[in-house]
């Protein structure tokens, strides 16, 4: 029992009228070679770079010592040891996106049924109402985030009533739960386009054929939504990975994220070519995730797409 | 496709299997998680007090405040002429690359779809800190200038998402009615393509615009002490201390937000 939706006939090739020369394509190509693949080409290259004795950017010797940083310290008195403050760095970006996913999930797939399942005129206020976070400034959003869980703001207050202690701004709790709010609209939506589409006439067909409701829910409805939940874990995973803005301004610097430690050594740091290294492990480690999700949704013989 | 039939009857009672019990619950809690700092900024953005968490009186002085403050004029006007000429070149590139791909043969496909995908699943710090790369190996000075090639780059992917989705949903017949007529590549661009995807095309640039605005990441290392756009302004206002002027700003960008939206849903019901 598989949700497969398959991709729509390939058109002809060539010599349909309307379809106009694939030379329309080049100045976008173009364009997009030259600021999106060189900067990513230029990340790389500087990544085996040295760093300059005095200023910004690169001296041209090549060099593994950037690599070798993420991993081991070199002491003053010329001994190594390993160093693990980066692979923390790492691994915090991975565990507060994994805790992310994982809470917008589920609370993603009961709002995301609910919706579906109410008539058309509330399911479409409902479904706006779900959107409009997105055209807001996350920026704003981050903002307003800080003020709700701030000691003195309305959550502290209330809890206050009742003299319990309430301080997690400018620390890990702070950040997963900004991290929570800001991407929770991006695992709503797609699994709701995927719940929208499924007909609860199956459901009930399942059910008068004796199978209980847990069963209906898991061998049923589950399957059918898997597409849009798994592009909801890329949409909410991926960006969650790199952010920059929950961890700088609810963590407070003190729960740096990959982002902040790329930003800072492009900034006050002044290593361009350990920051880029780091940004290229990133970027391993995003394309990594692309992979098995892609996988995981060839498997299942789903169509997912991701970009 | 009726949905008439919403429960079943067995064992005896009746089970609706489009309720399930704790749904309706998580839903408005989440509605109310979403909205709830949103309404927080709005509220505070009326408030006299200073400090930002405690409530004096109502005031509007912090929009006053805004509209004085000649940084934040400077801000929005950087953020609004960025946000303007990319969007026209992002649509209108993604509008070229949305057409040009349907003819493409598959190695050029996937070397374009791997370009324009990768703003979408890269984390943005890692392109901003390569253009400022870029930027600085081939002596583009950080400005607006700069900024205009970033934004475009990056929104040309978000333009092309309706754009592609209404092209894959075309009825072909205009057009071959158009070419047996004797209509020839470019007329049935002009007569029949770009009308029939104008309406993906408003939704492309309108997308386009809502990134380009609300980016801060790249606006931040590329942008330069000189073209400060206004999330730039609004996060050194904020970082480290709650001011009730940035809630005020807000108030307004939400409202900006707000408005846009509702206008561009108008325009398209009446297209319709």
């Amino acid at each position: 029992m598989t949700a497969v939706t398959t991709p729509p006939k390939k058109q002809a090739q060539r010599g349909r009228p309307g379809q106009s020369s694939p030379k329309l394509a080049y100045l976008p190509i173009i364009f997009l070679a030259f600021a999106i693949g060189v900067p990513l080409l230029i990340i790389v290259v500087y990544s085996f770079l040295e760093k300059p004795s005095q200023g910004t950017g690169v001296k041209w010797v090549f060099t593994l010592e950037n690599y070798k940083a993420l991993f081991i310290q070199e002491k003053l008195d010329g001994t190594t040891a390993l160093d693990t403050r980066y692979i923390k760095v790492l691994w915090t970006s991975f565990y507060y996106s994994l805790l992310t996913t994982v809470v917008t999930l589920a609370l993603s797939i009961p709002v995301a049924m609910w919706i579906a399942t109410r008539d058309a005129r509330k399911r479409n206020l409902l479904v706006a109402l779900v959107t409009l976070p997105f055209w807001i400034s996350i920026l704003i959003r981050t903002y307003g985030m800080r003020q709700i869980v701030a000691d003195e703001g309305p959550i502290g207050k209330f809890l206050g009533i009742f003299n319990i202690e309430w301080s997690i701004l400018y620390s890990p709790p702070a950040t997963i739960l900004g991290l929570i709010y800001v991407f929770l609209p991006f695992m709503i939506l797609p699994i709701y386009a995927s719940a929208e589409r499924f007909d609860f006439r199956l459901a009930e067909a399942a059910y008068d054929l004796g199978a209980k409701r847990m069963t209906v829910v898991r061998r049923v409805i589950l399957p059918s939504i898997r597409p849009g939940v798994i592009s909801g874990i890329a949409l909410v995973f991926i960006p969650a990975l790199g952010s920059f803005l929950q961890s700088d301004m609810l963590g407070g610097g003190k729960t740096n994220m990959v982002a902040n430690v790329i930003a800072n050594n492009f900034g006050q740091a002044r290593n361009w070519p350990f920051g880029s290294a780091l940004a290229v492990l990133l970027i391993v480690l995003t394309l990594l995730f692309v992979l098995i999700m892609q996988g995981a949704a060839q498997r299942r013989g789903d169509k997912v797409e991701l970009v | 496709m009726s949905h008439t039939q919403t429960s079943s009857r067995k064992r005896g009672k009746l089970v609706n299997l489009r309720n399930f019990p704790g749904f309706k619950p998580t839903a408005w809690f989440v509605l109310f998680f979403l909205y709830s700092p949103l309404l927080y900024v709005v509220i505070y953005s009326f408030n006299s007090s200073r400090i930002g968490a405690v409530w004096e009186s109502f005031s509007v002085k912090w929009y006053f405040r805004v509209f004085e403050n000649t940084d934040i004029q400077r801000a929005l006007k950087n953020s609004l002429q960025v946000g303007l000429v990319a969007t026209i070149l992002s649509t209108t590139l993604a509008v070229m690359a949305a057409l040009g791909l349907l003819r493409m043969q598959r190695a050029g496909k996937a070397v374009a779809m791997a370009l324009i995908g990768a703003p979408l699943i890269i984390a943005e710090i890692v392109l901003a800190v390569g253009t400022l790369g870029l930027f600085i190996a081939v002596g583009v000075p950080l400005g607006k200038v700069g900024l205009m090639v970033a934004h475009t780059a990056f929104c040309i992917p978000f333009a092309l998402l309706p754009i592609r989705a209404r092209l894959s949903q075309l009825d072909m017949a205009p057009f071959e009615a158009a070419s047996d007529l004797g209509a020839n590549e470019r007329q049935i661009l002009r007569r029949i393509t770009l009308p029939l995807l104008a309406p993906a095309i408003f939704a492309g640039a309108l997308l386009a615009f809502a990134i380009s605005i609300d980016d801060f990441i790249t606006s931040f290392f590329v942008a330069g002490p000189g073209a400060t756009t206004l999330p730039v302004y609004i996060f050194g206002m904020i970082r480290s201390t709650v001011t009730p002027e940035v809630n005020a700003i807000s108030t307004l960008l939400l409202l900006f937000s707000g408005s846009v939206l509702i206008g561009s849903y108008l325009i398209q019901r009446k297209r319709r």
